[in-house]
């Protein structure tokens, strides 16, 4: 049994699945029935000035017959008055006194109103708050979530104002509707964050309702756009966690968030540095229980790699991701047909041939049978066969060995530059 | 009876006996089941398929929601692409080809394909619309399936198609052949119509040689297509053959979707002489019409019965107990003419014979008696010889020959469906009718082209 305890900038819970900020965590009655089926923290549904909410709130994307690939909200922060919040809190954490309890804070952008806001909520017992800088509907529109999440002189102005009050550790969430993250997590590390969480939801319109024209969602006709978030957006939030573990001016813990839906999504972030997650759509989709897999699934993988301790994943494969002038030119693969697995369907050979590089050949062998065959020297090794054939195991992407050492195009040019006489660069 | 028959079998309500057996998918199951489909390039399943249509790609188009597009896909390829989707041995054609069944399961082909047909059906769509006109006449006999696809191909080249149909109504074995719960009479009149928009016109209750002359029709049509199947059961050749009682199994089925089920099966002993898709299809109507007992008695064994593995296990669902190697010699009559028994000989097999099937010799001095109310006979279907005679064709034992354009020994004439169909030439499915439907409109049009351009 792998020690799954997790500490984030010191807010510690029994296991790194934390609920994100948003409609499951609600409510006590939520986060006590969330703990009760194993998750280790929750940070809470987003606290700060009385707002009104909308009908008709939530729409999700399906692809292929999948339900909930994607999924899109345009509801607010919490609609509930802030004493019953502090009180459920409280009441929540007294029955829970090991799981994280986070608060998430939305105010004005004013010292005073974090001050007051910071206060509050620290004297029901939370063990730390998360800013929400990264809202990117309703809230934006009067200065607040992605609004101030988007310049970055603003979220180091208010994270060092919280920081002015606080007492427990401070995460900064930010929005991922922003050119570089790296540009807003410094700024929140430069006010003194001792966390950053990321990814917010991402501006998107689920769809347009083909018969009525109405956008999905819609309010009584009209719509508005809304956060993404859900399996679809893993990839982005994946790269921003990545880009940040690996940034040398970003060096606090940081939340990953952002389409995480079973164990291996978990693991994918914590080894490019996320020092636990959060989770939101996957509950959404199916309920607080599908946490029971992702603990026991993280544990049996990492008794299976015979990892004690989760916390020594924690950026493993941060130092693996760089930039692609780093890539090595002369590593080479190629595919490679198992024609005793393969089951001629075709595809690959369709997207190579209409798509790619044209180097997938159609063949019959001596009694008639149909078989697909690699020409090697043409292929350039994208994977894309690979990637649409249906069956495991019927394309292997081999190694071939190079002929020269591994250079990169920044060691490439240094070499070129070292070298005056000549100028090779094809692109110039 | 088994207590899962009884559900199966209603004594008192027969008309629902006749309903359609499968359920059909739901939206939900067919969209599902069309994103399983992997959208094989070049796909083994429309190799499979004897009218070569573009499956994956009509099933991409039910994913994506366009029933239309995908009812037009399967149509354009088979007229009677409806019906096909209902009576196609999908195993053994493109549900077998599916690569599917190398990794996990094959893709339900034949309910896709009824899905979006059942959908063009239910919105009244109208899928295609006739050629412009070439001014050249074309007159088919029968509108079965390979009448109706030549005719639908024809007129979509621009030919004036007229069909003549001996029967009440339009349709050959998918309206009179075809048991209802397999195969509804409004799938088949569905695609009589999308056949007739197209102006082709029918002429039912009109039989060549009758009420219009082989001679007439080829002094006033170009071409002349001869689509009329086969004909009636064949005599047995045994004594009692003429009791009341006794049944030649297409007519049999052809009444339970013409006329007011009867009552008069209900708790009879019936037997059926055969064990092809048609004495199936007799002992199974048998069973819904409400019949106590029913055996299928075959001369040689299940290894060389005709009928499709799938209607086998079928019948056997539906209590149907098989006899092999039993050869009926006598059907015995009581003293009102009625048959009250049949009289059989046990049998043993032989050497193989000429198509390969171990041939059935009698064993002697093993006669039985088995009493029965009812004697299907299903061995088989004679030809229209004469209708052959009359345009004067070259044929063997009553199958027209013609040449690989389908062309009989009549320039003018050619010949598809059961017409042209032999000992050995593979099976006689509606499907591959529907195929040679086609490959005649083909021919004709080359015919007709390269006339045009030597003239």
């Amino acid at each position: 049994m792998a020690d799954l305890s997790t500490n984030v900038a010191g807010i510690k819970s029994p296991n790194p699945f934390w609920l994100a900020s948003a409609p499951p965590t609600n409510s006590g009655y939520q986060v006590q029935r969330a703990f009760e089926a194993g998750w280790g923290g929750a940070v809470w549904k987003t606290l700060g000035d009385p707002i009104l909410n909308v009908t008709s709130r939530f729409a999700a994307v399906s692809f292929n017959g999948q339900r909930v690939a994607g999924f899109n909200n345009i509801e607010l922060i919490t609609d509930r008055p802030l004493e019953v919040n502090l009180k459920e809190i409280y009441e929540t954490k007294k029955k829970f006194p090991n799981h994280a309890v986070v608060a998430s804070l939305m105010v004005e952008p004013k010292q005073e109103k974090w001050h007051e806001i910071v206060k509050r909520v620290e004297e029901v017992g939370v063990d730390g708050l998360e800013l929400n800088f990264g809202c990117p509907h309703g809230m934006a529109e009067r200065g607040m979530g992605s609004a101030s999440g988007q310049v970055p002189e603003l979220v180091e102005k208010q994270t060092y104002w919280v920081k002015e009050a606080a007492q427990t550790p401070v995460i900064v969430k930010l929005t991922p509707n922003i050119t570089d993250i790296t540009s807003t997590a410094e700024a929140a590390v430069r006010g003194g964050a001792d966390a950053v969480s990321m990814i917010n939801t991402i501006n998107s319109l689920a769809g347009v309702d083909l018969d009525s024209w109405n956008t999905i969602p819609h309010v009584g006709g009209k719509g508005a756009h809304g956060g993404y978030c859900g399996p679809a957006v893993k990839p982005i939030a994946l790269n921003m966690v990545a880009d940040c573990a690996r940034h040398p001016n970003i060096n606090v813990p940081i939340s990953g968030i952002g389409g995480i839906s079973d164990w291996k999504n978990a693991v994918e972030f914590m080894l490019m540095g996320a020092s636990g997650v959060q989770v939101c759509t996957a509950a959404m989709h199916h309920g607080f229980r599908i946490v029971e897999d992702m603990i026991e699934g993280l544990n049996n993988y990492l008794d299976g790699k015979g990892i004690a301790s989760l916390s020594e994943i924690i950026g493993a494969a941060v130092p693996k991701y760089s930039e692609w002038g780093n890539l090595d030119l002369n590593y080479k693969i190629v595919a490679k047909i198992n024609n005793d697995v393969c089951i001629n369907c075709n595809k690959c050979h369709i997207a190579c041939e209409d798509t790619s590089h044209q180097c997938i050949d159609m063949l019959k062998d001596g009694s008639g049978n149909s078989y697909l065959e690699v020409r090697e020297e043409d292929c350039v090794g994208c994977n894309l066969c690979s990637i649409v054939c249906p069956v495991d195991g019927a394309i292997d992407m081999i190694e071939i060995e190079s002929e020269h050492p591994p250079m990169s195009w920044n060691e490439r040019q240094a070499a070129f530059t070292s070298n005056q006489s000549y100028n090779p660069d094809p692109v110039k | 009876m088994a207590k899962s028959e009884m559900a199966r079998i209603s004594l008192t309500d027969l008309k629902r006996n006749f309903q359609e057996v499968e359920p059909g998918l739901t939206g939900r199951e067919a969209v599902e089941e069309a994103n399983r489909c992997l959208y094989c390039y070049d796909a083994p399943c429309i190799q499979a398929c004897p009218t070569g249509i573009d499956i994956p790609t009509f099933i991409k188009k039910i994913a994506s929601g366009n029933l239309k597009g995908s009812a037009t896909t399967i149509m354009s390829a088979n007229p009677v692409g409806a019906s096909c989707a209902r009576v196609c041995p999908t195993e053994e054609l493109c549900e077998g080809a599916c690569v599917l069944n190398h990794s996990t399961k094959p893709i339900m082909i034949g309910d896709l394909q009824r899905h979006a047909t059942n959908w063009a059906i239910q919105n009244e769509q109208v899928l295609f619309h006739k050629g412009a006109s070439n001014g050249r006449t074309v007159a088919i006999i029968g509108s079965g399936p390979a009448g109706l696809s030549a005719a639908r191909e024809l007129a979509l080249l621009g030919y004036k198609v007229t069909i003549f149909e001996a029967s009440d109504k339009a349709g050959g074995l998918n309206t009179y052949g075809i048991v209802s719960f397999r195969l509804p009479q409004q799938i088949s009149f569905w695609e009589v119509e999308q056949v007739k928009s197209l102006d082709v016109e029918i002429l039912t209750n009109t039989t060549v040689g009758k009420d219009i002359s082989a001679e007439e029709l080829q002094n006033s049509y170009d071409f002349i297509v001869l689509a009329a199947g086969m004909a009636h059961v064949p005599n047995l050749g045994i004594e009692g053959e003429e009791l009341d009682g006794v049944y030649d199994a297409i007519e049999f089925v052809k009444e339970t979707k013409t006329k007011q089920l009867t009552n008069e099966f209900v708790g009879k002993n019936v037997v059926v002489i055969g064990a092809g898709n048609t004495a199936i299809d007799g002992a199974t109507c048998s069973v819904r019409l409400g019949a106590e007992n029913v055996k299928i008695l075959y001369r040689r064994t299940q290894v060389e019965m005709s009928a499709y593995d799938f209607e086998y296990e079928f019948a056997k669902q539906d209590g149907v107990e098989f006899r092999w190697l039993t050869q009926p010699t006598k059907i015995i009559g009581d003293e009102n003419g009625r048959v009250k028994a049949i009289e059989c000989l046990k049998m043993e097999l032989g050497e193989p014979n000429e198509d390969g099937r171990r041939r059935p010799a009698p064993v002697n001095g093993t006669e039985f008696m088995i009493p029965v109310d009812a004697v299907i006979k299903a061995i088989g279907q004679t030809r229209h010889q004469s209708l052959i005679d009359q345009f004067n064709l070259e044929q063997i034992n009553g199958v027209v020959q013609i040449s690989e354009t389908y062309q009989t020994s009549d320039p003018n004439v050619y010949a598809c469906g059961d017409v042209v169909f032999g000992k050995g030439k593979g099976e006689a499915m509606v499907v591959t009718a529907a195929q040679q439907g086609k490959n005649v409109a083909y021919a004709i049009h080359h015919q007709y082209e390269k006339n045009s351009v030597t003239a």
